[in-house]
């Protein structure tokens, strides 16, 4: 009698922790950046696997202190953190997925790519030492090109932004006076110009104010349909913005020296290397309390490195070049547990 | 806050025979006035729990800064060094641009559907009204962004530019490139949203000044002009000055509409067409990416300071309708 009623409520039990076995979801937070690209790795993924990513794009500051505070299986982050801040918290970190920041202008018959700058015109620019757009500086870069003696009017983000801080950190890669008078962060003090808030905030801005210029991530600047200006790399020849100059910078940047992934692609050496690229990180527990989550994040990233190229793609990113992807499985065989 | 002088007195209902009550009522009754207490006190224990936690979350900024936090007009993250006065600023100086805009045309309004508007009139300005205080204020900022900024740009900041750039002592006020982006236009979107508050306040206001004071103004021979100036608003002066700060109040916080279209640049600039930030938007833009301590707790300052200017404006208002009330020997 009694075998009669516990027999079927433990098959019950049995079904339904396999279930709750099988539909793990995995929840992360962090930067904005990343967002669209996860949400369509873990809408793809979900339909063959059954495993679900929550995402929360708050902001790369959020994601931090959100893994830090271990409420999430991963957090994400547009900034890489040094290698010592990882170790005090236990965080393994590897990038995800790469794109770039862009220079976008506005100025009347320029078309995209035909106005050239280097890296010091447009640190000058953007401290207010170049104010009109035929500076000397710029005219000697475009002899070809004719500009008006407009003011320029420069327009940055107002609000924490991964693309501010890979901006501001090409800058004082290039730039002595903006390293000491600026900085880099996803914040910083703008000595001149407008905030926009948000990549959509920056273009709309750039699109409106005549002889402006700004930097958005390459997709809103196609989307926009802006003009973009031509940048001079490390190596000294002039690329233009594309997955192509964004790969080659994500390809000729020193992983395999880095420690924890711990570098910012900007300025990368390389003859086609776009000069303001970004990569975007992924923090999780070295040791985990809860392995199975983690055991769980850890294929879907492995999946989506491998088979999650053409989302990428499709949405503008850049997926990560094949060499990277080994050196990013084996980093999480050796460390994350 | 002219209703508490008309509500019943406990007194009197404490005085009455409790004879003919059954004791259930009476702890009925008693029930009934502690819950009506607890509803009250609810508001003042959210408003100071607001208060205490803000500042709480901003006593690294005070204490690190101290009256700096203030009087500097320096924000810069990657230093840690932070100064309200530029937020400070732009919040009241965009809130002052939105009042000089919005009560002249509020009173229009108000007095138009009261004193002049036919009937058949009244009823679809009225809705129209209230439909526009229902708009979410993002999409007047879109609206800002997208449409009213490049009309500022284009016609009405080169104007203003040419015609009162020259002007001595407020010329300084109207100088500057012609971007559409700044102070003046965050005032005037700012001051379109609060039309609709101020405006219905006065309306119903208005609406109950007794017809015979009205008629017997009229009776005399003044003009419409006479009726409101010297009958209308007299008599309802306290509760326009109320609807007023109560718009006042509204434009002080507001946020998405402002951070689209005031620029959110931390430059303090003499001119109203310069890009400038209020305490809002900074905190809207700036507190998702804050990351370290000093940041956070500085937003958290900015926050504590924003309920500290709106109550020192609602005190003045207190301050000035006592005043007004006790020259008419109130």
């Amino acid at each position: 009698m009694l075998n009669r009623i516990t027999r079927p409520l433990v098959a019950a039990a049995a079904v339904l922790t396999a279930g709750a076995a099988l539909a793990i979801d995995i929840t992360g937070a962090g930067a904005t950046f990343p967002y669209p690209v996860l949400s369509q790795w873990s809408t793809d993924y979900s339909a063959s696997t059954g495993v679900k990513v929550n995402y929360q794009s708050i902001g790369s500051g959020g994601g931090i202190a959100q893994i830090k505070a271990a409420t999430v299986d991963f957090g994400a982050s547009d900034k890489p953190l040094p290698p010592d801040e990882l170790a005090q918290s236990g965080l393994a970190q590897f990038p995800i997925v790469m794109g770039g920041v862009v220079p976008v202008i506005n100025i009347e018959g320029v078309a995209p790519g035909k106005l050239r700058l280097t890296g010091p015109v447009l640190a000058d620019i953007f401290l207010g030492k170049i104010q009109k757009w035929n500076d000397p500086a710029i005219a000697g870069l475009n002899p070809d090109l004719k500009v008006g003696d407009a003011a320029i009017s420069v327009v940055h983000r107002s609000d924490g932004s991964g693309t501010t801080f890979n901006f501001a950190n090409y800058l004082s890669k290039v730039s002595e006076e903006w390293k000491s008078k600026v900085g880099e962060g996803t914040s910083i003090q703008w000595p001149v110009g407008v905030g926009g808030k948000g990549n959509e905030g920056v273009a709309a801005y750039v699109k409106q104010i005549k002889n402006s210029i700004g930097y958005v991530e390459l997709a809103y600047a196609l989307q926009n349909k802006m003009s973009y200006t031509a940048m001079k790399n490390r190596a000294g020849s002039f690329v233009e913005p594309s997955p192509e100059s964004f790969a080659a910078a994500a390809a000729s940047a020193d992983w395999a020296s880095s420690k924890d992934f711990f570098l910012v692609i900007t300025d990368a050496p390389g003859a086609a290397s776009w000069p303001i690229a970004a990569s975007s990180f992924v923090l999780m527990y070295k040791q985990p309390k809860d392995p199975v989550h983690t055991k769980t994040a850890l294929d879907f990233f492995k999946w989506a490195l491998e088979k999650g190229q053409p989302q990428a793609r499709s949405l503008d990113y850049v997926p990560l070049p094949d060499p990277l992807v080994k050196q990013i499985e084996a980093y999480w065989a050796s460390t994350i547990k | 806050m002219t209703v508490a002088s008309t509500a019943p007195t406990t007194d009197s209902a404490e005085s009455l025979p409790t004879r003919d009550r059954s004791a259930a009522e009476t702890r009925q009754d008693n029930l009934f006035r502690w819950v009506l207490f607890g509803a009250a006190t609810l508001v003042l224990v959210v408003l100071g729990a607001a208060a205490l936690s803000m500042l709480w979350g901003g006593r690294l900024a005070f204490q690190t800064f101290g009256w700096h936090f203030i009087v500097s007009d320096e924000w810069d993250p990657v230093g840690h060094h932070f100064g309200a006065f530029v937020p400070i600023y732009g919040t009241l100086a965009s809130s002052a641009i939105a009042m000089v805009i919005a009560v002249p045309v509020s009173f229009g309004i108000a007095l138009f559907l009261t004193e002049i508007a036919p009937g058949w009139l009244q009823a679809p300005i009225a809705a129209a009204i209230e439909l526009l205080a229902g708009i979410p204020s993002i999409i007047y900022g879109m609206w800002g962004l997208f449409s009213f900024v490049p009309f500022m740009a284009d016609h009405v900041l080169p104007w203003i530019n040419d015609h009162f750039g020259p002007l001595p002592w407020i010329g300084v006020l109207f100088r500057g490139p012609p971007l559409g982006i700044g102070m003046l236009t965050a005032g005037i979107v700012l001051g379109i949203m609060v039309i609709p508050f101020i405006s219905s306040v006065m309306r119903d206001v208005f609406r109950t000044v007794p017809a015979a004071l009205k008629e017997s103004a009229y009776a005399l021979g003044s003009t419409t002009w006479e009726v409101v100036w010297k009958v209308v608003l007299p008599y309802t002066r306290s509760a326009v000055v109320g609807g007023i700060f109560l718009g006042l109040g509204r434009a002080l916080g507001e946020t998405m509409a402002v951070t689209f279209v005031l620029g959110n640049a931390h430059q303090l600039s003499a001119s109203l067409l310069a890009p400038g930030n209020s305490i809002a938007a900074t905190i809207a833009n700036e507190f998702t990416e804050a990351d370290s301590d000093i940041y956070l707790s500085s937003l958290i300052a900015l926050g504590f300071l924003l309920f500290v200017v709106t109550l020192i404006v609602l005190a003045i208002a207190r301050l000035m309708l006592s005043n007004l009330a006790r020259r008419e020997g109130r």
